[in-house]
């Protein structure tokens, strides 16, 4: 196997994310047989600050850049025709990237032009070299069931992107000798599709919900909005978590539908998941249950989402949350 | 003489009838995938993605020549697009195909290709993903086959039908990224984007007179027979939860014990 690997970067440095998909791609298989390539794209200037960090990336054979001004940001549509140059009659059988909400946008498109199947948010990956064939499992149904999904020999690139989340980052150790580096022509194409105006990262106190390692949240328990900011808040504050919200309080208006959590929201794995005043229904379940660790607290003692929770108390949130606030100061 | 628009707009809103959101999920007793015979609705991204095409009607009037609402999907994906026809949309068309085996979003990708050749739309909006399959393919795919501008996760759309642009806020990894879409394009919605609204019973008696084409993928040349082979479906591993606490300072201790706080 050969596996190209999206490396995606800000800053200089290159995405957590990112090192996870070196890391699912690293699954393929070990020694000579099993290669890796990383792809680094960007302006001029943003390649040549990240190039001295990938170079050392740990289990990378290779290393391909290209530039262009409209590498930056990566768009879809000028990003795809470079992939398809880069991937075309090449020796590459497998293309990895994480499933950021840019490759997730960009390597669907590239498969497509390519007239090949893609893979989404995988969590496992196994290699057959026998007959060519790459097995993985991905969740559906908002991780409600588990598909184990086989691409044979007959797809003869594998085109994947990866939960994080499922793979951590391999281990420092690799040296930055023996890395062959090479840089790949720029295809300019598309540049008159789409224009990139600006992009905002939200500069919130609180951390980002998607990628928060902690996460309180409250349901409909929480009456309106001034309550369910007063309430949560204050131990958000203290934890330095992201503050979610059940279907039933977004649509009730107590929060907004961006941190809404669910399986129409976002779908969150913190190492502590929050729940406050959220009874469980399903389709919030769906959104939350691969968190390391569930708190619950909630006056009903049948709520169901005790059933999923590793610590539950049972009691009024009013009572317990400013405690709870004032004993984690 | 009133002057006409510059450009007016079809839109082709692309729809999935999946098992509602609020069903629990239950893997069969053969392992091939869940059970079906459960209650099923509009894929709610899609239902979000019709929402907006006919909000952009109600802001943009006449400008809008027509929404067209597709599905490519069994007998009973029907239901959905009755559902879009009294949400606003001018008429339907069914791809039909049988129950089993799902297609894939790169063969659903090329049916669409083919409908958009014969509907000539200058605005695809899709949903960002099926919640069933969760794949989030199918408006790239279709982008990437049309050679068309994208603007995938979109929490709010701007039509400049004279200008010939749509100016889309996406929602990225930790905040929002603005983009001008050449038309044609595509868009897929994210949640924010808007509200649906609920159908009224008028609206419904209404869109049972409505048009809705019912076509083969013969008719549309295209091949969907799935490249990937799902080799069995699962549970998830269950959850060991239950334990419960009986006070406040018990739940800090097991906090600090399990390092996070």
């Amino acid at each position: 196997t050969h596996a190209l690997v999206f490396l995606e970067h800000s800053n200089g440095v290159v995405e957590p994310a990112s090192l996870s998909a070196l890391a699912a791609a690293s699954k393929l298989g070990s020694g000579d047989d099993a290669k890796i390539t990383g792809i680094v794209i960007g302006s001029k200037d943003e390649v040549e600050k990240v190039l001295p960090t990938v170079k050392k990336l740990p289990g990378l054979s290779s290393v391909l850049h290209s530039s262009s001004a409209l590498y930056s940001p990566p768009l879809p549509e000028t990003l795809t025709p470079l992939f398809k140059s880069v991937l075309t009659d090449s020796k590459f059988t497998h293309f990895f990237s994480a499933h950021s909400s840019a490759a997730k946008s960009i390597l669907p498109r590239v498969a497509a032009v390519m007239d090949l199947p893609a893979v989404s948010d995988v969590t496992s990956v196994e290699h057959s070299s026998t007959d060519d064939a790459t097995t993985f499992t991905r969740p559906i149904y908002a991780g409600n069931a588990i598909a184990t999904v086989r691409a044979g020999k007959d797809i003869p690139l594998k085109i994947v992107t990866v939960r994080a989340t499922s793979f951590a980052p391999l281990s420092d150790g690799a040296s930055a000798e023996g890395v062959e580096v090479k840089e790949f022509q720029a295809v300019e194409e598309n540049a008159e599709l789409t224009k990139h105006l600006e992009t905002s990262v939200s500069t919130s106190d609180r951390p980002d919900l998607g990628t928060a390692k902690k996460v309180v949240s409250g349901g409909r328990a929480l009456k309106n909005k001034e309550t369910f900011q007063k309430t949560l808040e204050p131990l958000a504050e203290v934890l330095g978590a992201a503050v979610g919200a059940s279907r039933a309080a977004v649509d009730a208006g107590y929060a907004d539908n961006s941190l809404q959590v669910g399986q129409t929201g976002k779908i969150v794995a913190p190492e502590l998941y929050m729940a406050i005043g959220i009874s469980g229904a399903i389709q919030h379940l769906a959104g939350m249950k691969d968190s390391k660790m569930i708190v619950a607290i909630n006056k009903d003692p049948d709520a169901p989402i005790f059933q999923v929770a590793d610590v539950g108390l049972v009691g009024d949130l009013y009572d317990i949350v400013p405690e709870l606030t004032e004993k984690l100061k | 003489m009133r002057p006409s628009p510059a450009r007016l707009l079809n839109i082709l809103v692309p729809v999935k009838r999946s098992i509602d959101y609020a069903v629990k999920i239950r893997v069969n007793q053969a392992q091939t995938g869940v059970e079906t015979n459960v209650k099923h609705s509009m894929n709610p991204f899609d239902e979000i993605a019709v929402e907006e095409a006919v909000r952009l009607r109600e802001r943009l009037k006449d400008a809008v020549k027509n929404i067209t609402v597709v599905t490519i999907g069994p007998t009973k994906a029907s239901e959905v697009l009755r559902t879009a026809l009294a949400m606003g949309a001018d008429k339907a068309i069914h791809v039909e195909i049988p129950e089993t085996p799902g297609p894939e979003p790169l063969g659903i990708a090329k049916a669409l290709k083919e409908v958009v050749g014969r509907e000539k739309p200058d605005l695809v909006i899709l949903g960002k993903q099926a919640i069933d399959d969760d794949a989030g393919q199918t408006g790239q795919m279709l982008a990437g086959l049309l050679g068309w501008s994208q603007a995938t996760f979109a929490s709010k759309v701007d039509v400049d039908e004279v200008k010939g642009v749509v100016t889309v806020t996406r929602e990225v990894d930790g905040g929002l990224q603005k983009v001008e879409c050449k038309l044609p394009t595509i868009v897929t919605t994210d949640l924010r984007l808007n509200e649906p609204r609920y159908t009224s019973l008028p609206n419904i008696m209404k869109a049972k007179k409505k048009p809705l084409e019912k076509l083969t993928p013969q008719d549309l040349n295209v091949d969907l027979t799935p490249r990937l082979e799902t080799v069995k479906v699962t549970e998830p591993p269950k959850r060991q939860g239950g334990s419960k606490v009986e006070s406040v300072a018990e739940l800090v201790e097991k906090l600090k014990e399990a390092g996070v706080a």
